[in-house]
């Protein structure tokens, strides 16, 4: 079961700052992570690799893109 | 690694970027710009706000080409690799009042974040007062985030509407060029120009357009962010963004050295003064305000390029503060702090307390 996060539409640091406290709470498994531009999809990927998680896209819809935190 | 196309968003773009900046705003100054404020986004918004006479501060008037290319350049890169987003309706009040209490912050220290860096590459010490205030100011604005603050989501908005921004911008370069400055006059057309003081100092208009769109470009491709430079590492320990903020401050000294702009000390600095609480109190409510709207002016600037009308907002209230500021002797000058420069700084540090407290959502996950 993934989590899932809703980054969309929030401006900075707000993307990351929601997935560093799903992280925070988690030692591994999988986080869905919603972003609709990408600076977001960027700052989110950066910021998950440095806490050692596998970033991967998993999909488009319109503006949207579903990204998969793994650990 | 980052594994992501964009290499100007890698660390080594970040600090390409800055550094870039700072060579050119240092470059600026040897061509005309005022003494450390190659590039200021508080100080040229300012001084637009006095061209189009909005303020009638007979020493700031005018219209200064690198803030149009700034929007420009970014919808010009946002444009060409399909980044350009029409969004907007995040809080579009708060947001404006917060572009005030920056520039009325901005203007008691006299410079932006990018002009504390080059005010520092030139040698200018009361500019660590204005750095202590930027890093305070946005230390308090991470305690808010911490806690849950969200002007809330913006939405998508019509295509038209992200187009407001560079278009404004353009009408305006439009009048630059059909009113040119005329020799020792302080109006040509309907623009308002100064015959003395920093306002009069200036670049060829287009090296300064030219610079700005360059500017304008990479600043959009990097999300370069001086205020997002201090948050990220105290929110998170993270030296993305400030890897391009040392950089743009190491670039600038080292060309200022090159140059023979480098005057260290604290008496007689170029449009700056002394008063080293105020230089600290002015910038952390401007720290503050940038941190609670989440960019710096540059920032915002190249934001509202790329759609963001949010941004936009943020622009046209920095543009009333600093009317508000010149037109009520809230602005600082080198004599000083203005005659209502203290109490300026107390009502902005009220505003944006007001703003900070009353949109923490408590019900977030």
């Amino acid at each position: 079961m993934s989590e899932i996060v809703d980054a969309r539409g929030l401006s900075c640091p707000q993307p990351v700052l929601l997935v560093m406290s799903k992280i925070q709470k988690k030692a591994s498994g999988e986080i869905e992570v919603i972003v609709d531009n990408e600076v977001s999809r960027e700052n989110i990927s950066r910021a998950a690799r440095a806490k050692g998680w596998e970033v991967r896209e998993e999909r488009r819809e319109g503006e949207d893109r579903h990204l998969i935190l793994v650990r | 690694m980052e594994k992501t196309g964009n290499w100007f968003a890698t660390r080594t773009g970040m600090i390409a970027v800055g550094a870039l900046i700072g060579v050119l705003a240092a470059l600026l100054q040897k061509l005309g710009n005022p003494g450390n404020m190659g590039i200021c986004v508080a100080c040229f918004d300012r001084d637009i706000t006095g061209a189009i006479g909005m303020h009638r501060a007979e020493v700031v008037q005018y219209l200064r080409p690198e803030i149009l290319g700034f929007v420009l350049g970014s919808f010009g890169a946002a444009l060409a690799t399909g980044e350009y987003q029409s969004r907007g309706g995040s809080a579009p009040l708060a947001r404006f009042v917060l572009g005030m209490t920056a520039m009325i912050g901005a203007l008691v220290f006299l410079g932006c974040p990018w002009r504390t860096l080059l005010r520092l590459a030139g040698g200018d010490g009361n500019a660590l007062l204005g750095l202590a205030g930027l890093v305070v100011g946005v230390w308090i604005g991470t305690l808010f985030f911490k806690q849950g603050y969200s002007l809330g989501r913006n939405q998508k908005q019509s295509f038209g509407t992200g187009l407001l921004m560079p278009l404004l911008m353009l009408g305006l370069l439009v009048l630059r060029i059909i009113y040119p400055p005329v020799e020792g006059q302080t109006q040509s057309g309907v623009l308002f120009y100064s015959a003395k003081g920093p306002g009069a100092a200036h670049a060829p208009l287009f090296i300064a357009l030219g610079i700005g769109l360059l500017v304008g470009f990479i600043a959009q491709r990097s999300r370069f962010c001086t205020m997002g430079a201090l948050r990220d590492l105290i929110l998170f320990r993270q030296m993305h963004l400030f890897s391009g903020f040392l950089a743009l401050l190491a670039a600038a000294l080292v060309t200022n050295l090159v140059l023979g702009q480098f005057h260290p000390g604290f008496e007689k600095q170029p449009v700056a003064h002394t008063q080293a609480f105020w230089n600290f109190a002015g910038m952390l409510v401007a720290g503050f305000s940038f941190a609670l709207a989440g960019g710096c002016p540059g920032r915002q600037l190249f934001m509202s390029g790329e759609g963001d009308a949010d941004a936009g907002v943020f622009v046209f209230g920095m543009i009333t503060g600093a009317a508000i500021a010149h037109n009520f002797g809230l602005a600082s000058s080198p004599a000083g702090i203005g005659p209502h420069g203290m109490a300026a700084v107390v009502v902005c540090l009220v505003f944006c307390l007001v703003i900070a407290f009353g949109n923490i959502e408590r019900a977030r996950a």
